[in-house]
């Protein structure tokens, strides 16, 4: 039975004692006054005050009580959480890698140039796409340059009309807010019943306003969209062009490719499919691929090699840039993890990966298919994750897809994403990745099997779950009725006798 | 290959009888056979060539630590303790995701908590979010806002802003189609009040940084907060937060909304990134509403014990879809947390000694530096220092490098009236030798530039 640490931690200000001191600093080079003036000089500064030894313990056991995936099986679907390769951790730890200022002259971090140019060169053979940029920080940071290259390429050839793009109702929600912020008007198209986009409604959405439609393969549904082909044509005969979201490409590495699907642009997640840490929420890495016509789009800078010179250098010069969507050159440390496993696992190592990833999902589907309380929407066959939905669960015994996520943590596993996507009503979203076993397969499919059993024998200790957690089932009605978001807020209300925790 | 991943590599063939396929193959029919691809790349490698391998590549960096830098311009050396280091890479931490389900992930959802509570100590404001990408992200994000906030399309910026930032302001802006305004400096290298009261008219946000690109404290903070105000415009603060123990928090001069950089504190520079921007508003429920990113708040569990949540959330584009108020979904969670770390374990003393000595550092930097060229403005400088030369910038910049010596980063080419002018920067970790090879080295290139 799994129990997860339940410690007391007060928060940091309350382990705070008055004259203890947690760092050492140099002196400084001359005892230089230099006098701020009256009207700036800082009045107050209730920071806490510890020793060294006491943050450390405060932060450890901060730790023991979270789960990653160094703890056991994290299925949350859409967000491939594998295994994290320890060596990526240690070669970006390397003094080479911190201790290199982004404006240095090229010719001092040509080591850093060259991870950057050579993670492209891997990036664009495994999307079929004709240039990267490294910039965007994250999946949606990704989406929001592709989408503003897509606006480019359209406003560079006059065709200021289109301002349309079009998402299919089962997209991540990244992707319709992405849209929005390029200032794209967002046309919403439903799904067939099979899973997938509805190519008569596809039909009837496009047309001279079109910018785009952005398009997840395999979907969120882990299925894959067997009329990608179709629907290419019916997007570029229109005009528009086709954004690829990378978030499950793990479920086709080295089987096809986005570029040779159709797609004009392509972000990927460093931090899903390559194995880059997710650090509870970041840093992670959404570098965006173009096919050639759209290269000149690409945020500056980006990196070039002088093959003659056996030189690495950043090019500003590309004067139909979108510009710049985060600072620098994005997140550099993330970029050289990726590269490290990219290396580690090569040509046979990535194929391998999506025939597992695939393998697991559908061995997991087919072993939890038939269950008491769980349905099966859609077609069988999936890719790398599955969607089941447990509306017969709550129909039947009141036991809701939020309930069986939490009696899920009580045995020590990570529940999977839950009521995305929006199209599947009490959606259990599972993605178990290449890097579980067999043997963590078969557990959580035998406690999802259990859970269904305590659900139509006993309800309540599902719908009271999770009892063996650091806390139990969390107030978040009461988190947004009376927001208590800082240590500052919180004192005030408790000064006020409003707040009794 | 990395066979070590992948545990079920030995299992294929059970595991796909027992689901009733016959081969892998099977489990991609659904895929076009006509576009199917077989990739072109190398094989993979052992964890000890690759070990090498990149250790070869990283060889051919120069760190700060084999050259004396004076680089800065929005990334500055500063010193990590070890345990700040040591305790965001405990894996339960690195390898979490976003928080969604609460109760197993209590230990990140308390430290960003403390995060958010550090910074609001730290800004003077209540309502601070988990994170940013990073400053120039959240620069572009409080534009947005202050339009949804005011419903008006002009946001007012220093033209003394970094490249790096100005380029990202207006492309986050494209979309909404908001004007950005740029106003000059004065003689001080200071933003110019009266020429700022000319162009703030109708404007959605008026945005001042501490210190200024320049490296100079501005003066008229205040003054500059009341014109905003006077024109119902949200006061926006950019802040790199290692002066705040020294310098008044931005909530105490007024601001509305205060954005910053996280990532000097417990991160090292890293090429760049990754990074984490500061987000916080007045606990005002107009500006809550409005505020893009995700907010960890207090709240209790089913025995009344105290606990902690993802918040606030149906500004989120998860829930609110195309009418979210950013699309941010990753953030910085981690760089946030090392922010938490670095803060809490220098404490108020810690955080005020740091900023005595990065000032006292740059006012003996000023003092040796004009033995050899001019300092445009007069003023308090906190880290860079803009410095100008009468010989060309690259020709020093070239000798420098030739003698070991990052020097700064030339500015001329983004401000073009600047001259010959390059920002130089230290901090508490430049050393007095540093200084003292620079200011020989350039004595050096500017009498043989004179023969």
């Amino acid at each position: 039975m799994y129990r997860q640490a339940k410690w007391d931690e007060p928060l940091i200000f309350e382990l705070s004692k008055p004259g203890r001191v947690g760092f050492s600093l140099p002196d400084p080079i001359e005892d230089i006054e230099v006098n701020i003036p009256e009207k700036l000089k800082r009045k107050k500064l209730e920071l806490p005050e510890l020793s060294e030894p006491e943050v450390v313990r405060h932060y450890t056991r901060l730790g023991e009580m979270n789960y990653g995936v160094d703890s056991g099986i994290y299925p949350l679907g859409s967000c491939t959480m594998k295994y994290n390769p320890k060596i990526n951790e240690e070669i970006a730890g390397h003094p080479k890698v911190a201790f290199i200022h982004p404006y240095q002259d090229e010719r001092t971090a040509q080591g850093a140039l060259q991870i950057m140019w050579e993670l492209e060169q891997w990036l664009k053979e495994i999307t079929g796409m004709d240039r990267f940029t490294l910039q965007p920080a994250a999946g949606a940071n990704g989406e929001f340059t592709g989408v503003m290259i897509i606006r480019a390429y359209h406003l560079d050839r006059g065709e200021t009309q289109r301002n349309e793009m079009i998402v299919p109702d089962s997209a991540h929600g990244t992707n319709p807010a992405s849209a929005t912020m390029a200032g794209f008007k967002v046309i919403e198209i439903p799904s067939n019943e099979q899973g997938m986009v509805d190519l008569e409604a596809l039909e009837n959405a496009v047309g001279e306003r079109t910018a785009g439609l952005m398009l997840t393969n395999p979907n969120t549904l882990g299925i894959f969209e067997e009329d990608i082909l179709e629907i290419a044509k019916i997007v570029h005969k229109a005009g528009g062009l086709l954004y690829y979201d990378g978030a499950n490409l793990n479920g086709i590495l080295g089987k096809v490719r986005p570029g040779d699907m159709g797609f004009d642009v392509v972000h990927v997640n460093l931090h899903k499919t390559f194995s880059t840490p997710h650090g509870g929420g970041g840093p992670g890495a959404g570098p965006v691929g173009v096919k050639d016509f759209l290269k000149d789009f690409l945020p500056v800078p980006v990196v070039e090699y002088d093959e003659e010179n056996n030189r690495y250098y950043l090019n500003y010069d590309l004067p139909k840039s979108i510009g710049k969507v985060k600072e620098f050159y994005g997140n550099f440390a993330v970029l050289v993890k990726a590269l490290t496993y990219l290396k580690i696992m090569g040509k046979s190592g990535l194929k391998a990966v999506s025939e597992i990833a695939v393998l697991n999902a559908n061995y997991l589907t087919q072993k939890l298919k038939g269950t008491k309380g769980y349905e099966l929407p859609n077609k069988e066959l999936r890719k790398h994750e599955v969607v089941f939905s447990a509306e017969p669960m709550k129909k039947e015994t009141g036991v809701k897809a939020l309930d069986v996520a939490k009696r899920l943590l009580d045995h020590g596993l990570h529940a999977p994403t839950i009521y995305f996507p929006l199209i599947v009503h009490e959606a259990l979203m599972i993605e178990p990745t290449e890097t579980v076993t067999k043997e963590d397969l078969d557990y959580y499919v035998e406690v999802l099997k259990k859970i269904s059993e305590e659900a139509y024998s006993n309800p309540e200790v599902v719908k009271s779950a999770p009892h063996n957690t650091a806390v139990r089932r969390v107030d978040d009605v009461l988190a947004a009725k009376r927001p208590v978001i800082t240590w500052r807020m919180y004192k005030q209300l408790k000064e006020k006798g409003e707040i009794d925790i | 290959m990395g066979k070590q991943y992948l545990p079920n590599l030995a299992h294929v063939n059970e595991m796909l009888k027992e689901i009733g396929f016959n081969s892998i193959d099977e489990l991609f029919s659904d895929v076009p056979k006509e576009v199917m691809h077989e990739f072109n790349l190398p094989e993979g490698k052992s964890e000890y060539d690759v070990f090498l391998e990149m250790n070869q590549i990283l060889d051919k960096n120069k760190t700060v630590l084999e050259m004396p830098s004076f680089l800065g311009a929005g990334t500055y050396f500063h010193y990590i303790p070890a345990h700040v280091k040591y305790l965001i890479e405990r894996s339960e931490f690195l390898t979490s995701y976003t928080p969604y389900q609460a109760e197993i992930s209590q230990g990140m959802l308390q430290a960003l908590f403390e995060y958010q509570s550090l910074i609001a100590e730290l800004v003077g404001l209540e309502i601070v979010n988990a994170s940013m990408y990073d400053w120039g992200t959240a620069l572009g994000e409080a534009a947005l806002m202050a339009a949804r906030v005011t419903k008006k399309n002009k946001f007012v910026v220093p033209k003394h802003l970094s490249p790096e930032k100005r380029r990202v302001l207006e492309t986050y802006v494209a979309g909404a189609g908001m004007e950005i305004v740029y106003v000059d400096w004065n003689e001080k290298g200071q933003l110019d009040l009266e020429k700022l009261k000319e162009s703030v008219e109708n404007a959605a946000g008026v945005y001042i940084e501490m210190p200024n690109f320049f490296g100079l404290i501005e003066e008229n903070i205040v003054e500059v907060g009341e014109i905003a105000h006077d024109n119902k415009a949200l006061f926006v603060v950019g802040v790199d937060p290692t002066i705040l123990g020294i310098v008044e928090a931005p909530g105490e001069l007024g601001a509305d909304v205060v954005i910053g950089e996280a990532a000097f504190f417990g991160n090292p520079m890293n090429f760049g990134g990754p990074r984490a921007g500061i987000f916080a508003t007045r606990n005002d429920r107009k500006l809550i509403r409005q505020m893009p990113g995700r907010i960890i708040g207090m709240t209790k569990d089913a025995d009344g014990k105290r606990a902690f949540v993802m918040t606030l959330q149906t500004r989120e584009q998860h829930i609110r879809r195309a009418k979210a108020t950013s699309n941010i979904c990753s953030n910085e969670a981690l760089v946030a947390v090392a922010a938490a770390i670095h803060l809490a374990s220098l404490g108020p003393q810690g955080l005020k000694k740091l900023g005595e000595i990065i000032l006292k550092n740059t006012a003996y930097f000023k003092k040796r530096i004009s033995e050899v060229a001019e300092l445009p403005f007069d003023g308090i400088n906190f880290k860079d220092v803009l410095v100008q030369f009468e010989v060309p910038y690259d020709v020093i910049h070239e000798r420098l490098l030739e003698k070991n010596i990052h020097g700064g980063y030339y500015i001329k080419p983004h401000f073009p009236e600047l001259g010959e002018s390059a920002l130089f920067a230290v901090t508490e970790t430049t050393r007095k030798e540093w200084i003292e090879k620079l200011i020989v080295a350039l004595k050096e290139i500017i009498a043989e530039a004179e023969l």
